[in-house]
């Protein structure tokens, strides 16, 4: 029996959200006292994937195959369902991200696996295995059994609280058998030398209250002298004041940073969908009774053309 | 080219959850009832490419797993501009079982491109468009923002973490779309509300499968903490709230 942990890596290196998911199995490996696995695939130096033990991860499992350099979703999930079927893991955990949505649902029918997805915090019990997840957009929350003998759960991106814990590791080079490759990509554009809003701790986000594209300037210096990313409301994407990757809601992209400081968004139902998991909610509107005010954890009812410079010059002070 | 999409049949985006029966069901008193937004714009989407002759797509499909009450939802889509609906006349149970009702469906009835949601607006599984294709074997795209046909061949667009990618895949293919594949949702116009009335809408007997997850109950997110206030002319006091007591800066 095993806990196995699908951890992506980014040019050869993982990021934040690879420890958290292999610390989030590692937990879930103790309450059904087994040991966790975690899966790498892709061109890994062994320094790099030594650091999974750091999280607890008791074997690291290391798959570099020439067909598997693009995602085709095909061939992941039968490479995952291969080394789930050997290590024998009746767990595996898969980031709620753009690839954890693209294998994840395959891998379930691949195994008749049930999927818990978009979990953020441990199982309440493993038997019966009962996740708590996000409905509704947000709006609820159900328990939900999983009755299959395999289960998979994918892991809402900065939700689970995390720390090191070294363990001793082995390191597995496996080689799995990869079938053919229906997918072929063409072209790849990475955005690079920003800070990506799905891993930023902080973003600053501006809506239609910001009255026009020529008027980002404040909330890119805020997010400058915060290392943070920057992001926006539908509308403001929508008229081409800021790129499609900003908007934010239920439409948009759905995050979870320790910091998300709206100004000049209303807070409209939508938009909270994809904001409402943020550890720390700070909304700057011209309207004292703005829905955002509901949401958020500190107010500054005001112009936040005049707040923001101001903001910045505080920041500045402290850092 | 034939076209299927997937159809979920969800409450309006403005709907407060409320639950009954000891918090283990949906309260539907008063919802307004959609077309999940995804599901909306692959619509869109796919009557935009069949407009242009050249992409050959001759005909677009809706499927919903649900019962006789999405079927003004799904008039709303032959509206707009779906050619045929089908129902498959059973409660959705979850994910799976919804995806092993589409891809029987399926094999009786090739398609060649078959899309659905990112995520559905209730359940919120991103699940259903993976697993069809797993059933059926074929290959499948996620996240994808972006749809062009050329000479026959579908170009995607797709979103991957910090990035995007151009790509090709070969039909029968899932698609799973999000934001991008269409700017803004076709709203149907009098001759298409007129013309829904007589495009069939086909009910299905479903299959018999079991799911593999059940909803136990509900629960409501946690109140907030009313919203501490800060005067504009103090934010040196939000700055200092931010990394002193919230300290997330
Ligand atoms: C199906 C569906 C899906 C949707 N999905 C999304 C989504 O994913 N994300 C999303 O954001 N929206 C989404 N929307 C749209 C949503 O309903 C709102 O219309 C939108 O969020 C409003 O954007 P906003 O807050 O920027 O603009 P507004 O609602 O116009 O609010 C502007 C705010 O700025 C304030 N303001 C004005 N001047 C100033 C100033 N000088 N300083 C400070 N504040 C000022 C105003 O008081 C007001 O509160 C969706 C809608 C639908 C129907
Ligand atoms: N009952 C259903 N009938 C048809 N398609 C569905 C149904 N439920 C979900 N889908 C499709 O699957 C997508 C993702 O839904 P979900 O997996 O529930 O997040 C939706 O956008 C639809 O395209």
């Amino acid at each position: 029996m095993s806990v196995l942990v699908f951890t992506e890596n980014w040019d050869g290196k993982f990021k934040k959200m690879s420890f958290e998911l292999v610390s989030y199995a590692s937990k879930i490996a103790e309450m059904l006292n087994t040991q966790t696995v975690a899966l790498s695939i892709g061109d890994v130096q062994e320094d790099e994937l030594k650091k999974l033990g750091n999280y607890a991860a008791d074997k690291i499992v290391s798959v570099n195959n020439d067909k598997l350099n693009n995602l085709d979703n095909q061939a992941y999930t039968s490479v995952i369902a291969e080394v789930a079927t050997k290590e024998e893991a009746t767990v595996i955990i898969i980031a709620q991200n753009n690839m954890g949505k693209a294998l994840a649902p395959r891998l379930s029918v691949k195994l008749k696996a049930g999927l818990g997805a978009g979990v953020s915090k441990l199982p309440a019990s493993v038997e019966p295995f009962t996740i708590f997840k996000k409905v509704y957009s947000g709006k609820a929350y159900s328990n939900v059994v999983i009755k299959s003998d395999i289960k998979i759960l994918t892991l809402a991106q900065n939700s689970f609280e995390f720390e090191e814990n070294a363990k001793s590791h082995a390191i597995e080079n496996f080689e799995p058998s990869v079938g053919d490759v229906k997918t072929s990509v063409s072209n790849v554009q990475k955005q690079t030398g920003k800070i990506l809003l799905n891993d930023a701790e902080i973003v600053i986000s501006g809506g239609r209250g910001m009255k026009s594209g020529d008027q980002w300037a404040p909330i890119e210096e805020l997010a400058e002298v915060l290392g943070a990313a920057t992001a926006c409301s539908r509308p403001v994407s929508d008229e081409g004041w800021r790129p499609h990757e900003e908007h934010t809601g239920q439409t948009g992209k759905i995050i979870a940073p320790n910091l998300y400081i709206a100004a000049g968004i209303s807070g409209a139902i939508q938009h909270l969908a994809g904001i409402s998991s943020s550890k720390c909610i700070v909304a700057i509107n011209t309207d004292k009774d703005a829905p955002i005010f509901e949401a958020a954890d500190y107010g500054i009812i005001g112009d936040a053309s005049k707040v923001l410079p101001d903001f910045i010059e505080a920041v500045k002070e402290i850092k | 080219m034939k076209i299927l999409i997937c159809l979920s049949n969800v409450p309006d985006t403005t709907t407060k959850a409320k639950f009954v029966n000891d918090n283990t069901a949906f309260d539907t008193t008063g919802v307004q009832w959609i077309i999940n937004p995804w599901d909306e714009l692959a619509l869109t989407r796919a009557i935009e490419l069949k407009t242009d002759a050249a992409n050959t797509i001759e005909n677009i499909t809706v499927i919903t797993v649900g019962g006789k009450d999405a079927e003004p939802t799904m008039r709303k889509a032959l509206a707009i501009g779906a050619d045929d609906a089908v129902r498959i006349d059973v409660e959705p149970k979850d994910a799976y079982f919804v995806a092993a009702q589409i891809a029987e469906y399926l094999k009786s009835n090739p398609f060649d491109l078959i899309f659905s949601g990112i995520e559905s607006a209730d359940y919120n599984g991103s699940a259903v468009g993976g697993m069809v294709a797993e059933f059926l074997n074929a290959p499948s795209v996620s996240a994808v923002s972006g749809l062009n046909i050329e000479g026959g061949q579908v170009k995607i667009t797709r979103d991957i973490d910090g990035g995007q990618e151009e790509v090709s895949v070969e039909m029968p293919a899932v698609l799973t779309v999000q934001k991008g594949i269409a700017k803004e949702p076709m709203i149907a116009a009098m001759r298409g509300i007129m013309m829904a009335r007589k495009k069939p809408l086909n009910v299905v007997a479903p299959v018999e499968v079991e799911a593999l997850t059940e909803i136990v109950n509900f629960e409501m997110p946690q109140p907030k903490p009313a919203c501490k206030m800060i005067e504009p002319e103090n934010v040196k006091e939000l700055v200092d709230l931010l990394q002193n007591e919230a300290k997330v800066i």
